[in-house]
């Protein structure tokens, strides 16, 4: 795990981080209230002697002591969705309100965007894109299996995402030409994931982030032009690399119409500031409301999280 | 009357595709489009009304017509139809629009495990309620002797009971009336036999 040593300066407790990062990850799942309550799915699992506990930022967040979430009734039904622990994050930092117009520009396999559709209790129209087909499949397999009904699925390049299939430029009323709310979960190294796939670094390298960073650029710019003034646009990785995270809103920042915003992460959840200067560069002051997730902080997978408004 | 066995596997085949004299407008099936409401506002030769999907639901399961009131219908592949929660711009060319809920233009329709399971908890008609063997069985995607079910044939809804507390509580008998169960798939019964459509994706060993 060499590259995960050019972070000892940031971190005070760095062995504890190895550590963590050596560590298997608990098996999570999320607690689908389309269809069925917190209260209902837990009862159900006790019922079937499937131990869990709930994670104390979030009742419907259940680490499961044991098996894997697919071989009980309540999984069955689509009252629970496997989903690592800290990717729960974004769509509470996005905060969807029922009936709003909502953009996951980076949507496959879903669990971000099954956990959007559930805050909106299933109402308005969300968008789900990915530029991967194949991974469609599973975004669609996914959402039908949790009931979800308010997901329209778009296979396109999201640095150039068009409305045009939703009729924008025309005379009909209910078109759509801009978007209330997007999140970014952007296509990165992948660094926080090494609990969950230990071989997550093996083709590591400083060039593979800099080809990426130009898509993670290019994705968020498009999200801030296609969300209205006022919107709220959320960017995410699940890396620790400041050049895709704090150097990719520095970017934004500069080039659109946008500014960052404080949000708190959940009681119980502890977080670490956005940093401002990384090896010789500095960065807009404001990235240090994002949110940096270390393992080690609260047993999860390593992640980041920023909260975007978008501005005439 | 054709035969609900041989529906089962159409594979999409239909009539109303040989027909290529371009006069009436045909299913495109690269985009998804509104159902019409009524028969009086058909264009598209055999694509079933929103009026119709409704009534089919209510006729076969008894779920009320008001369950579909927020929800629109849109056809994409020929007789796929989908209910999405919204209204938007119709035709629409997007790879998924909510969730297919319904294959129609067949003999006789078949809902899709997904819908029975969101909108099923509404049925209180042809649904089959399973004891826990019994549950698990069709879970798996197996078929099994059913002598017992007295309801119509063809596509019924698979339920069981779950306990809502960890005591176990007596599972009801198959009655056709659904009281507090939960929606597992869509069975389709036939000569005494409940055989299970569950998908292959779908399918758990709950043993």
């Amino acid at each position: 795990m060499e590259p995960l040593e050019r972070y000892a300066s940031l971190l005070s407790d760095f062995d504890a981080f190895r550590a963590a990062c050596d560590r298997p990850l608990p098996s999570v799942v999320r607690v689908n209230t389309l269809k069925a309550s917190v209260e209902r799915a837990r009862e159900a699992l006790d019922a079937e002697g499937v131990a869990y506990e709930a994670a104390d930022w979030h009742p419907g967040v259940l680490r499961l002591e044991e098996r894997g979430p697919g071989t009980s009734w309540p999984y069955f039904h689509g009252w629970l969705h496997g989903q690592e622990e800290v990717s729960a994050l974004p769509a509470l930092a996005l905060d969807p309100q029922p009936g709003e117009v909502v953009w996951d520009a980076c949507a496959a396999p879903g669990s971000k965007t099954t956990q959007i559709a559930d805050l909106m209790d299933d109402t308005g129209v969300l968008v789900g894109n990915d530029n991967n087909l194949g991974r469609l499949s599973a975004l669609r397999h996914n959402a039908e299996r949790l009931g979800v009904t308010n997901l329209a699925v778009t296979n396109q390049d999201a640095r150039n995402f068009s409305f045009k299939p939703f009729g924008d430029r025309t005379e009909k009323d209910n078109r759509i030409e801009a978007f209330d709310r997007a999140l970014v979960d952007a296509p990165c190294s992948c660094e926080g994931t090494v609990r969950k796939n230990p071989d997550a670094l093996d083709r590591w390298s400083l060039e593979q982030i800099k080809g990426i960073v130009g898509i993670q650029k290019g994705i968020l710019r498009r999200a801030i032009q296609a969300t209205k003034p006022g919107g709220t646009v959320v960017y995410s990785t699940c890396t620790f690399a400041p050049e895709e995270n704090e150097a990719v809103l520095d970017h934004v920042l500069s080039e659109e119409d946008c500014e960052m915003r404080e949000w708190d992460a959940p009681e119980g959840f502890e977080t670490d500031p956005g940093i401002t200067e990384w090896n010789d560069d500095e960065y807009d002051p404001a990235v240090e409301l994002a949110h940096r997730v270390y393992p080690h902080r609260n047993d999860t997978g390593g992640f980041f999280c920023a909260k975007l408004e978008v501005t005439v | 009357m054709s035969d609900p066995e041989r529906d089962a596997d159409n594979g999409g085949g239909d009539a109303g595709d040989e027909d290529t004299s371009g006069e009436p407008p045909e299913n495109d099936g690269q985009q998804f489009d509104r159902l019409p409401e009524t028969a009086d506002e058909r264009v598209v030769p055999g694509r079933p009304t929103r009026e119709e999907v409704i009534d089919w639901w209510e006729q076969r399961y008894a779920v009320p017509p008001e369950t579909w009131d927020g929800h629109t219908f849109w056809e994409k592949g020929n007789g796929k139809i989908w209910a999405f929660a919204a209204s938007v711009v119709s035709p629409i060319a997007v790879e998924g629009l909510g969730m297919r809920i319904l294959r129609a233009r067949q003999e006789h329709w078949k809902p899709s495990t997904n819908a029975v399971q969101r909108f099923g908890r509404e049925a209180t008609k042809n649904v089959v309620v399973l004891d826990g063997e019994e549950a698990t069985t069709f879970a798996k995607g197996e078929d099994q002797e059913l002598p017992r079910w007295e309801g119509d044939w063809g596509y019924v809804i698979a339920a069981h009971e779950i306990p809502s507390d960890s005591e176990a509580s007596e599972t009801p008998r198959a009655t056709g009336e659904a009281g507090d169960v939960e929606p597992i798939g869509v069975g389709l019964y036939l000569h005494g036999e409940l055989r299970s459509t569950v998908p292959k994706g779908r399918r758990e060993d709950l043993s």
